[in-house]
């Protein structure tokens, strides 16, 4: 293997991990307060339909990505009103917000179809930007650069804060954290939101940062491929960098494979992140750490 | 909350199905809104849906057809349910069982159709069952839960079909196109009347049938009863819950697989990864709003049906992207979860 195949496919990892580690950003933040969200790709959806829209009319994709992240947060609050609000089965509430999310962005983006625009420049970071190899790394947008310290944020967030212990206090015992005084439905309205956010901002990546066009379902099932990064990464905010690159690598390197027109089947590693999801939880389970919140999934059906 | 959901919507109630239908009309409702707003006119839109999948006989046919795969996935995540699995693996049970079902009608392909069909059709329940079985081992041992898993599983399974298509069992005469050498004659399942409707049709109705009868009718129906209403009770009453994991795991991937097995083996006539448009997904959805009630599960695919067909038919006559009509299944599952569990 020559160096500037590993080069190319280390660079795609990070590029099309970017989108995934802000989605399982989100994820991370949804689950840690207790509520799956296999919405997500209808969510990031939202997000790229949105900010591609609000870029071709206004010309700003910074305007774009920011209507991005809030299409995605108003959207995400869908779901908490359903399983919030109305204590509607979650994973089914997720599936209907999925389907909601695309058929909502294929209408809203069919008038964008074909659309051009120049979507978020590049930025060279000076002397970086020269270094070989790893050049190409610091002459990308915005949003890449900033996806590791938004884990570092949000792994602040949610194990360095007073927010963030209460967060995690409602995924874990709803009733505990309102005796303690939180009111779990607000907590978890705000994990949504913000959640949202960042399946947004995931979105606007992928139509304003990598791909600068709109098309039907373009997410390609990257809404699921996030849910399964955070069983990966164990609800840990820090460990969805690593599994972002790992399952941005295997798109990357098939993608590269395919490129070079390799006789090796790039579908068998595929599967890899996936397997290796299964037996990082396989591994883990049981274990003291056992890392999924212990209310995931379940409605909270209030103490009054 | 699945046995208070199947008795609200047990179709003897005259109330709920009274409700059901409100429901249902309030997402219409809401629906033609968002057709407004696209400019189109609803009531045309609704007519045309109507006149081409249940007021034409080639249109409902089709509607029969996509009727199969969805009654049986919804099946493959209804059965585990009654014990409180949660089975989102029902994608890639279809793919595992279209995969076994492709390696028979290759394999066995000198055999006579009597005997190939039954053992391609088994192959298919057995792909599809051992792959959901696999979750039920990890969920049975307390290592990994099913939901879990059978997600995961999903992308797997879709992957390795991939894998045999584009490499070891590509149709080296379609060039470019990734799909397998179409199936021998005698591994296709028949089709009726001159459409699509294939013998998947009875078989779908026959498992809709034994579950029904083996819940209410059977010892084990008891049992499985029993520990859907309360596990430890059930456990210290002497039920191997362990087993019953299992084998409604196998159970439930077997009817996904023989889902893939119609869709391969009568649809498509051999193995592309383009398999499925998410029956899988459609069915856990199609399990949910019925309750895993059967003659809910029946209604409720062809409903679904009766949209994913109406897709086409918004693309083609009123020039919506097809996907559109997703809006609508949303609508309708939002308003069935929203009034579900108001006590």
């Amino acid at each position: 293997m020559s160096v500037p195949f590993l080069e190319s496919v280390l660079l795609g990892a990070i590029l099309s991990g970017t989108p995934l580690l802000y989605a399982a950003l989100g994820e991370v933040i949804e689950e840690r307060a207790g509520i799956v969200n296999l919405g997500l790709e209808g969510v990031m959806l939202m997000g790229a339909v949105t900010s591609f829209a609000i870029t071709v009319q206004t010309g700003s994709a910074a305007l774009g990505v920011l209507a991005g992240a809030t299409a995605g947060s108003l959207f995400n609050l869908i779901l908490a009103l359903l399983v919030v609000t109305r204590r509607a089965n979650q994973l089914a509430s997720g599936l209907a917000l999925m389907f909601f999310g695309v058929g909502l962005s294929a209408l809203l983006g069919a008038p964008y179809i074909g659309s051009r625009i120049a979507g978020l420049n590049p930025l060279e970071i000076p002397t970086l930007a020269h270094l070989p190899y790893l050049g190409a790394l610091f002459r990308s947008d915005i949003l890449v650069y900033l996806a590791m310290p938004a884990a570092a944020l949000v792994w602040w967030g949610l194990f360095r804060t007073r927010w963030g212990l209460s967060l995690r206090a409602v995924g874990e015992n709803p009733t505990a954290a309102y005796a303690a005084g939180y009111s779990p439905r607000a907590i978890q309205y705000q994990a949504l939101f913000i959640a949202g956010l960042f399946g947004g901002i995931a979105g606007a990546e992928l139509s304003i940062g990598i791909a600068k066009t709109w098309a039907e379902w373009m997410t390609a099932g990257r809404g699921f491929i996030a849910v399964a990064l955070v069983i990966f990464s164990r609800w840990h905010p820090l460990r969805t960098v690593w599994g972002a690159v790992l399952f941005g690598g295997a798109v990357a390197l098939q993608l590269q494979l395919q490129a070079r027109g390799a006789s090796v089947s790039p579908f068998l590693l595929d599967t890899l992140p996936y397997l290796l999801s299964l037996g990082v939880v396989l591994i883990w389970a049981g274990g003291r750490h056992h890392a999924a919140p212990a209310s995931l999934g379940r409605v909270f059906e209030g103490t009054e | 909350m699945a046995s208070a959901d199947a008795r609200r919507f047990r179709p003897d109630s005259v109330r709920a199905a009274l409700r059901v239908t409100g429901l249902f009309g309030l997402a219409f409702a809401l629906f033609a809104v968002v057709l407004l707003a696209a400019g189109k006119d609803p009531i045309r839109a609704y007519g045309d849906i109507l006149s081409s999948t249940l007021f034409s006989s080639y249109g409902f046919s089709e509607v029969v057809v996509k009727m199969i795969p969805l009654m049986l996935t919804a099946l493959a995540v209804a059965i585990p349910a009654r014990i409180w699995l949660i089975n989102i693996g029902a994608e890639g049970q279809l793919f595992m069982g279209a995969l076994f079902t492709t390696w028979g009608a290759a394999h066995f392909a000198a055999l006579p159709a009597w005997a190939l069909l039954p053992l391609v059709a088994a192959l298919g329940f057995l792909g599809g069952g051992l792959w959901a079985a696999i979750s039920g081992v990890m969920r049975a041992h307390g290592w990994v839960s099913e939901t879990i898993s059978t997600l995961l599983m999903n992308y797997v399974a879709i992957f390795i079909v991939s894998f045999f298509v584009f490499g070891p069992w590509k149709d080296l005469e379609s060039a470019n196109y990734p799909q397998t050498p179409e199936f021998p004659a005698a591994a296709r399942l028949p089709m009726f009347f001159g459409t699509r409707v294939h013998l998947g049709l009875l078989i779908a109705l026959v498992a809709l049938t034994v579950y029904h009868l083996v819940l209410t009718r059977t010892r084990w129906g008891l049992e499985i009863r029993a520990i859907g209403g309360n596990i430890e009770a059930a456990r210290r009453s002497g039920i191997a819950i362990g087993r019953y994991i299992l084998v409604l795991m196998f159970v439930g991937g077997g009817l996904a697989g023989l889902a893939g097995m119609g869709e391969v083996s009568a649809i498509q006539g051999r193995l592309r990864p383009s398999l499925s448009p998410g029956f899988g997904y459609t069915g856990f959805l199609i399990s949910w709003i019925a309750g895993g009630n059967t003659y809910g599960v029946v209604a409720s695919a062809l409903l679904m049906a009766v949209i994913t067909a109406g897709g086409d038919v918004l693309q083609m006559a009123h020039r919506l992207p097809g996907s559109v009509v997703n809006i609508l299944m949303a609508l309708m599952l939002f308003v069935v979860l929203t009034r579900r569990r108001i006590p």
